[in-house]
């Protein structure tokens, strides 16, 4: 994992948390802008996911328990598609707003992975 | 078409499946985890963690199914919730070693989704069973008068 690029995923998904619960608030149905910003939020998640894998052989190991830093990596990974998807069937402004709140739960477990990546001891 | 239902309550119900469904996720893995990396640190915490998390399941398809078991199911659900949240998390406060746990930090390892009420989850795990209540509520009402309710 690296640090910095953690924290701008973790500014990424805030901001397309907070965007989504916007427009839904707005009254407005998903749309190319708001499944767009939680599939940014997606493709940050897969580099992640790449970045952790080979990050070990560069001597870049997690301090903490690897097995709850991937459980949360996965859980992340399958949250905001499976909201996008969602947005796809169900046309309504609720289903914004979840792709804020989606947005936003994949923001918690950002942090929890930090936590676990460079706090935590195992 | 059917219009005197609002659409609304409806579609903050949908708000309400999404955040168990990340819930049951959240509880599902942190139990799976907890179980298979040290079980035997807190046999009892870290089994109710598992049964939570497959309430919260249950519940999440519940809330979704339509017929008149499913909304018994997930009445029953979202009570053992509530119940749990609040049983689980006083003796949490009050007296972690009867659950076997050596640390009353919501955000630490021994975390479960009921400790301290919910505290390491933004205490959501207390409030939602509650909303899941009121939404039932209203739901029965509308489910009881307009048969096509489906029909949308």
């Amino acid at each position: 994992m690296i640090e910095w690029f953690l924290w701008l995923q973790l500014a990424v998904a805030v901001g397309a948390g907070a965007f989504c619960l916007m427009m839904g608030v707005l009254g407005r149905l998903p749309n190319d802008f708001t499944i767009g910003a939680a599939l940014v939020v997606e493709v940050l998640l897969i580099a992640q996911l790449v970045v952790s894998i080979v990050a070990p052989a560069f001597g870049n190991v997690a301090s903490g328990s690897t097995l709850e830093f991937y459980t949360y990596l996965v859980s992340a990974i399958v949250i905001s598609p499976a909201a996008a998807f969602w947005s796809l069937i169900e046309r309504n402004r609720w289903s914004t707003v979840i792709l804020g709140v989606a947005c936003l739960a994949v923001a918690v477990m950002l942090y929890r992975m930090n936590q676990i990546w460079v706090f935590q001891v195992a | 078409m059917v219009h005197e239902i609002p659409p609304r309550p409806l579609g903050v119900g949908r708000l309400l499946i999404v955040v168990y469904a990340i819930l049951a996720l959240a509880a599902t893995g942190r139990s799976a985890f907890q179980i298979i990396s040290r079980f035997d640190e807190a046999p009892l915490a870290y089994s109710l963690s598992a049964l939570s998390a497959i309430v919260y399941i249950l519940a999440t398809v519940a809330l979704i199914a339509p017929g008149r078991t499913w909304y018994r199911i997930a009445w029953i659900t979202i009570s053992f919730e509530l119940l749990g949240v609040l049983v689980i998390g006083t003796i949490s406060v009050t007296a972690p070693s009867l659950l076997g746990l050596s640390s009353i930090d919501p955000f630490g390892k021994q975390a479960t989704v009921w400790s301290a009420y919910g505290l390491g989850y933004l205490l959501i795990p207390l409030v939602l069973p509650v909303l899941g209540m009121l939404w039932l509520y209203r739901r029965r009402s509308v489910a009881g008068s307009v048969a096509t309710r489906s029909v949308a």
